[in-house]
């Protein structure tokens, strides 16, 4: 095959993933307008994809950088409330200004939402710079602790800024999200994720959580890369915040990011094998819908979701997948990345 | 100066609280490293037997009196000591070789678990403790207390002694410095480490009781999702103390219990839980292992 | 900073001194190495010697003295920028990242000369192909060496022992460095594996140029290929010079239990 520029090939692949994903999105919205039922089943699809994106960031930190955090709902937090402060007194009156239905409307309406995702993203990466800042010096529980009482002073915060609600919740945003929104950037977040274990960062990352000092001692500036991991995992968690609250009903509850949720989230990996990406995915797939699904048993659903919990680690402690990817299982292909002894350019 | 000393005398007295539960985290901690997340849901537990306990009383000789107190809160130690004996044994135990995550989660599923067991169990919606003990309101100055504030203190200062004395002056204690020293070899010693590690959970979900009981007497509205702030907050100034550390925890909850009085009596009192974490993140910047912990680095 | 200076020794430590509390772990230190030099470092358990590399390599602070890495000070340098010096090293129990394959353990050796930004890895852009193939290929050229390739793909924790204590020192050479400091390489490790080991050591040194500081309690591995011997004992150094010269130190004689039948054996 002839080989084209990286970025090329790339765009190449984003523009059919994007028209794929658009397909899905109105025939999901055009099966729906024939049986609204099918909106209940939309909404824990997009739940889903949400808390894939959540879990596999927070295995970034967790499972490959091995930094123990439970303030993931905090960056995810900082993301919803800065990203629907945004579009609700900022940018929803901008498209208001075109006439509805039009495609001006369209256009400024997605493109807008992009931008006050990437900003929610944004700021819950400076969030996680600073909160990664005291890990320099903080190992497991005392950072698990920190990044807790970061997730409550998030919760405070909020309680007390009457512009996005306070105690009330913040209601009114604009339900901008959509099955579209939320996949690209799953499955981007999956795809990051996968590039980046394969890379030096994501090697640096892993020799982190396996031995710190001898990672020091072969190069690693271990702070830098622990910190790395923070501000990527808490990006990724603000565009997570940042759909969630924007997806219908679009409504924001400041109890909805205290650690209660940072465990839910935790589980999620730890179920799926710390480190293992797959096993994220899967976890998140599995207890979203336990949970959403469970919601008609709703008195017994929590002490099932317990009991299954406890039960899981008896039987699994090292999670569903371990440290292995499901990818890993398949029948393995001829393996080409190893080089060839003699001549020829290295495999691409 | 009047409001200082009356915050400082509400602070020690909530604070006494936060420490008591704080020691059955740091003792677990101590010794199996587990930061045990369903502690604060003892606590709530300790409050509910308490109340089933308060009310039977109640109907047999309906006078309030200390042997009413002291009675209910016997019968809610033995039902916490029994509790934290059977979560040890089931949850924790078979996951005394897995990775730490793994009983970290575990402790978060049986933290779950009890919530909302309890809520089915109990109902979800709050109850009232019964008054064991008529409230008696006591000025000395300008300083006003209670004589419930005052049983919180005694109390807590007798739990608290007694206790010291059984981790450095009994043969149990000694045996349960061991453990928490270091496991394999205190096996090796010959210290029945399974025994010491159930009878540290007894004593911790003990002492969880006693604040279960002091905290419901003060503040009589209970749920079952009661035990997650003081227990967050108790977890917190074990962390404070150090730790894994006795004195430690005592301080980091006095402390806690202090700062809290403090900034509730100030406009910030909206703030409170926030500073007491931007508190705590700001003395470990400083102390990264808590007040009293020991820093220990690797060895290379 | 200081730029480094190719004519400068590759390790210059000066009256290097570390007390932890009231004890002093070692005093007074001295060594200066020249490139391709290969120096044992000896002394009774307890003696200091690992204390000496985690001084060298930043990961303590000395109390006192100067240590320089190719003219650049170094006291207040931390373990990673040290490495990108030109030092390297392996740890007395083994600390290989366990649960990562052979080839990747290899390949983080090579940190410091295959990076790129987080952007770039994401992406997949041209640097980062670029720097992947030498890093594979630098990497899959070590483990040659050490014979390791066939298990390029195992996890490290599954080597048998021998293998892994191979795999610390091609994970240390994969970062390239000036000198290599070895620390214990031959515990554990039966007889004729430890005549292999002396082999590769002295190989080691030849093909890549490089000074080696080592660590060892096999007298007849340190006697066989070092150059200089450097004794420790209870912090301090008790002699310094040739293996003939250090064998017949009365002092050194002394501190290894005081029987000169028993050095002479060596």
């Amino acid at each position: 095959m002839k080989k084209l520029p990286w970025w090329l090939r790339d765009l190449m692949y984003l523009a059919v993933f994007v028209a794929i994903l658009l397909g899905i999105t109105y025939g999901l919205d055009a099966v729906a307008s024939v049986y609204p039922v099918m909106r209940y089943y939309n909404r824990i699809l997009a739940m889903i994809g949400i808390n894939i994106t959540l879990a596999v960031s927070l295995n970034i930190i967790n499972g490959h950088a091995g930094q123990f955090s439970l303030g993931h709902a905090g960056f995810m937090g900082v993301g919803a409330y800065m990203s629907a402060a945004l579009t609700f007194y900022t940018f929803a009156p901008i498209v208001a200004k075109y006439p509805e239905g039009s495609m001006q409307a369209w256009i400024a309406q997605n493109g807008l939402f992009l931008v006050a995702i990437l900003a929610g993203g944004l700021v819950a990466a400076i969030a996680g710079y600073l909160v990664g800042l005291p890990s320099l010096r903080l190992r497991g529980d005392y950072l698990a602790i920190v990044t807790l009482g970061f997730g409550e002073i998030i919760r405070v915060i909020i309680l007390n800024v009457d512009k996005v609600g306070a105690a009330r919740g913040f209601s009114g945003i604009p339900t901008w999200a959509n099955f579209f929104w939320v996949y690209f950037f799953c499955v981007m977040t999956i795809l990051i994720s996968i590039r980046l274990v394969a890379s030096s960062v994501g090697r640096a990352f892993l020799a982190i959580r396996e031995d710190e000092i001898a990672a020091n001692a072969m190069g690693v500036d271990t702070t830098r890369f622990k910190v790395k991991a923070f501000v990527i995992g808490s990006f990724l968690a603000g565009v997570a915040g940042a759909l969630f609250a924007h997806y219908p009903p679009a409504y924001l509850n400041p109890t909805a990011f205290t650690f209660l949720r940072s465990f839910d989230l935790v589980v999620m990996v730890v179920l799926g094998g710390l480190g293992s990406i797959s096993g994220s995915i899967v976890a998140a797939v599995v207890l979203t819908y336990l949970q959403e699904g469970l919601r008609a048993f709703s008195e017994y659903r929590m002490v099932v979701y317990s009991l299954v919990l406890i039960i899981l680690m008896r039987t699994r402690p090292q999670g569903l997948l371990g440290r292995r990817e499901l990818w890993d299982f398949l029948p393995k292909r001829k393996d080409t990345t190893a080089p060839e002894r003699d001549s020829g350019p290295a495999v691409d | 100066m009047e409001t200082i000393l009356q915050n400082l005398l509400n602070g020690i007295a909530l604070g006494s609280i936060y420490a008591l539960i704080a020691l059955g985290y740091t003792m677990v901690y101590g010794i199996l490293k587990l930061i045990n997340f369903a502690h604060g849901d003892v606590f709530m537990v300790g409050s509910y037997a308490g109340f089933y306990a308060g009310n039977a009383l109640m109907k047999q000789s309906n006078h309030p009196s200390v042997v009413h107190l002291a009675l209910v809160m016997l019968t809610s130690m033995l039902a916490c000591a029994m509790l934290g004996f059977t979560i040890e044994r089931v949850a924790y135990r078979p996951l005394r070789n897995a990775p730490r995550i793994a009983s970290l989660i575990t402790a978060i599923g049986v933290s779950f678990f009890l919530e909302y067991g309890g809520q089915l169990v109990f109902g979800p919606d709050p109850k009232f403790f019964p008054t064991l003990l008529d409230k008696q309101v006591l000025h000395f100055g300008s300083v006003t207390t209670t004589n419930y504030q005052l049983i919180v203190l005694g109390v807590a200062i007798v739990v608290m002694g007694v206790l010291q004395w059984i981790v450095f002056g009994t043969k149990f204690g000694r045996a349960m410095r061991a453990v928490s020293f270091n496991f394999e070899t205190a096996a090796l010693m010959g210290i029945p480490v399974d025994r010491v590690i159930s009878l540290t959970f007894i004593l911790g979900s003990t002492l969880a009781a006693v604040g279960g009981i002091l905290f419901s007497l003060s503040y009589p509205k209970i749920d079952p999702l009661m035990g997650v702030l003081p227990g967050l907050k108790a977890f917190v100034s074990a962390v404070l103390g150090g730790i894994g550390n006795v004195p430690g925890a005592v301080v980091g909850g006095i402390v806690i219990g202090i700062i809290e009085a403090f900034v509730g009596g100030s406009p910030l009192s909206s703030w409170r839980d926030a500073i007491t974490f931007v508190i705590l993140i700001l003395i470990l910047l400083f102390r990264p292992s808590g007040l009293f912990g020991k820093y220990q680095a690797e060895k290379v | 900073m200081v730029a480094p200076n190719p004519d400068s020794a590759v390790l210059d430590a000066k009256n290097v001194t570390i007390r932890f509390g009231g004890l002093t772990a070692v005093s007074d230190f001295n060594l200066s190495i020249q490139p391709h030099e290969l120096i044992g470092l000896i002394g009774p358990n307890g003696a200091g010697k690992t204390t000496v590399f985690n001084l060298l390599t930043g990961v303590y602070r000395p109390t006192e003295g100067t240590i320089a890495v190719s003219g650049v000070p170094t006291t207040q340098f931390k373990p990673y920028q040290i490495t990108a010096l030109g030092l390297a090293r392996t740890f007395q129990n083994i600390r290989l990242f366990k649960e990562l394959t052979v080839l990747e353990n290899t390949k983080i050796g090579g940190h410091i000369h295959y990076t790129y930004s987080a952007t770039s890895a994401i992406l997949h852009t041209n640097r980062f192909h670029a720097a992947e193939d030498a890093a594979e290929e630098e990497a899959m050229k070590l483990l040659q060496i050490f014979k390791l390739e066939k298990r390029a793909r195992d996890y490290a924790k599954n080597l048998p022992y021998g293998d892994q204590r191979r795999l610390e020192i091609a994970r240390a050479l994969a970062a390239k460095p000036k000198l290599l400091l070895l620390d214990e390489p031959a515990a554990g490790l039966n007889d004729s594996e430890t005549r292999d080991l002396m082999r590769t050591i002295h190989d080691i040194r030849d093909r890549f140029g490089i000074a080696i500081l080592l660590i060892e309690h096999h007298m007849e591995l340190v006697m066989g290929i070092c150059e200089r011997i450097l004794v420790l004992n209870f912090g301090k150094t008790i002699a310094h010079g040739t293996p003939d010269e250090v064998q017949n130190n009365p002092a050194v004689i002394e501190a290894y239990l005081g029987e000169p039948v028993e050095l002479a054996d060596l």
